[in-house]
């Protein structure tokens, strides 16, 4: 492990968020994540894990307490952040290769660059044969990488995933999930990754942050010393299920606080 | 007849024929009716022999006339698109401004054109800019309505990305809310294509041809019904329908064009 992977590369510190005049949505939110981390944020819904999210990307301004994203606050890290929505969100009248460029295209990138860049972007998610097509010519599954491979097309030091797979089928999911960690291993990213799926979170994670409701606070966190690369066997192994059950009983306890 | 009787499959082409041969029969029973009237009743129904025959007649004048007012619901058609797409992105700019001018905008769609017409001959005077405003008048409201609705409805998630990529204002307009608008604006045009060859007629016949140049068939109709002339009426009435269905067919082509690729109204079910 170099010194430069033991630098924070996102750290929040005491952020309160709330809308308006309404309601705490997060309390007190503070963590530190290191490069190359992969973080999920699990807890019941409402808990604030979207919140986090989009407050780490700059989207949403915080309410109190502090946000460092690589070195800066998340307003001006906006080169270095990529957001997967939940739904793909393409654009139905451009095409797969066009939608993956359009960061760059909106970052003022120029035309040879990005289609270069996107070009690259589709292969890592095994869409490069894919590149005239339109997005209602995808199935659940291409769309996502789409979204995915439009995340990526910015060469991001951070992504942030906001439950991107939570519309899909088991099979598509486990799937993409095990392309999405081989992809880390190449490019490195730093993952943030909200999802409602304890297999899921263990699978990808090495740390995962359980969230309470009401408002949201950090409840516990769970190191996932599983080691990568994790393929289908790692769904096999005992440690893995030992965790999944072990995050699901939180999970649960959890849910009865709210309850 | 019980309901859970499997449907046999119409065959494609009697599917096809049917609205033709619909039309036929319609015709045949319009004959029919025609035959049954007494001799001093005739004259209210035209046969559709006669009616034919009126086309035949006065094929010159409806044509010369169907320009006239095809090319005023053109102009007029052509300054609503462009006016009412401008006027919806200013409109799109904020919940402030569409509540600041919105209730105007009804204003000017309540008011009953019959009674502006004659304002309107005053100010530009009678002929095509009359009709031209008029024929604006009358299709420019809903696609204003349209547009602006299409222009606000963006999905909110891609709103959000754009504004993570930090996109500027007008690229979110640009590269976003227009294209998102698209099927909304195409609604509205659809719209407009059906009420601007009628605007124009109207035009026509409160201000069209009161200066003496080329009536068109607002002013055709003012003429055949002061002349009893019922065939030449219903030729005329039918000339006014054709030319609905060119505006209605050219906006359906345009509107192919923009969105078959991607949009879901133009997917094939079997896609």
């Amino acid at each position: 492990m170099t010194s430069e992977s033991l630098v924070p590369i996102v750290e929040l510190a005491g952020v309160d968020k709330r809308y308006g005049d309404g309601p705490l949505i997060l309390d007190q939110v503070s963590f530190t994540a290191k490069r190359g981390d992969f973080v999920s944020l699990i807890g019941p819904s409402g808990c604030g894990k979207s919140t986090v999210l989009k407050l780490v990307s700059g989207l949403n301004p915080i309410s109190g307490g502090r946000i460092v994203v690589d070195g800066v606050e998340p307003s001006k890290a906006v080169e270095k952040l990529a957001f997967v929505f939940q739904e793909p969100t393409l654009l139905p009248w451009h095409n797969v290769v066009h939608n993956v460029e359009l960061p760059l295209r909106l970052h003022g990138t120029d035309a040879a660059q990005r289609t270069e860049l996107a070009k690259r972007a589709l292969a890592l998610v095994g869409l490069a044969d894919r590149m005239d097509y339109y997005p209602r010519q995808l199935s659940g599954g291409q769309k996502m990488r789409v979204s995915i491979a439009r995340a990526l097309s910015v060469s991001p030091r951070i992504l942030l995933l906001d439950e991107p797979f939570g519309a899909l089928d088991e099979m598509t999911r486990d799937h993409l999930n095990e392309e999405l960690l081989a992809i880390r291993q190449q490019l490195g990213w730093t993952a943030f990754f909200v999802t409602h799926s304890v297999a899921e979170a263990v699978f990808l994670s090495n740390r995962i942050i359980v969230m309470s409701a009401n408002p949201g606070r950090i409840y516990s966190e769970i190191p996932v010393s599983l080691a990568y690369p994790r393929t289908e066997e790692t769904r096999q192994s005992p440690e893995y299920q030992k965790l999944v059950a072990e995050v699901s009983k939180i999970l649960r306890s959890v849910e009865r606080l709210k309850a | 007849m019980t309901l859970a009787k499997p449907r046999r499959r119409v065959p494609r082409l009697l599917v096809q024929l049917l609205p033709a041969l619909t039309g036929v029969g319609m015709i045949i029973g319009w004959e029919a009716i025609c035959l049954s009237l007494s001799a001093d009743q005739r004259f209210l129904l035209p046969s559709p022999a006669e009616v034919g025959r009126a086309f035949v007649e006065k094929g010159p004048a409806l044509w010369s006339a169907a320009m006239a007012t095809g090319g005023g619901a053109l102009i007029g058609f052509g300054l609503a698109v462009t006016l009412s797409f401008l006027i919806a992105l200013f409109l799109s700019l904020s919940p402030l401004v569409r509540a600041s001018f919105y209730p105007y905008l009804m204003i000017l769609q309540m008011t009953p054109i019959i009674v502006i017409a004659p304002i309107l001959i005053l100010w530009v005077g009678p002929g095509l800019k009359s009709v031209v405003i008029i024929t604006f008048l009358i299709c420019f409201f809903p696609m204003v309505v349209n547009t602006t609705q299409g222009l606000i409805s963006t999905d909110r998630n891609l709103v959000d990305f754009f504004r993570m990529c930090k996109a500027s204002r007008w690229q979110e307009i640009t590269l976003l809310r227009v294209p998102s608008a698209l099927p909304y604006f195409f609604t509205g045009l659809r719209i407009g294509a059906t009420l601007a060859p009628i605007g124009a007629i109207v035009g026509d016949y409160i201000a069209g041809n009161s200066a003496g140049g080329q009536g068109g068939l607002g002013f055709l109709t003012i003429i055949y019904s002061s002349q009893f002339q019922m065939g030449a009426l219903f030729a005329t009435a039918a000339v006014g329908c054709l030319l609905g269905f060119i505006f209605v067919a050219g906006v359906i082509a345009l509107s192919w064009l923009a969105l078959h690729k991607w949009h879901d109204s133009f997917s094939r079910s079997d896609a």
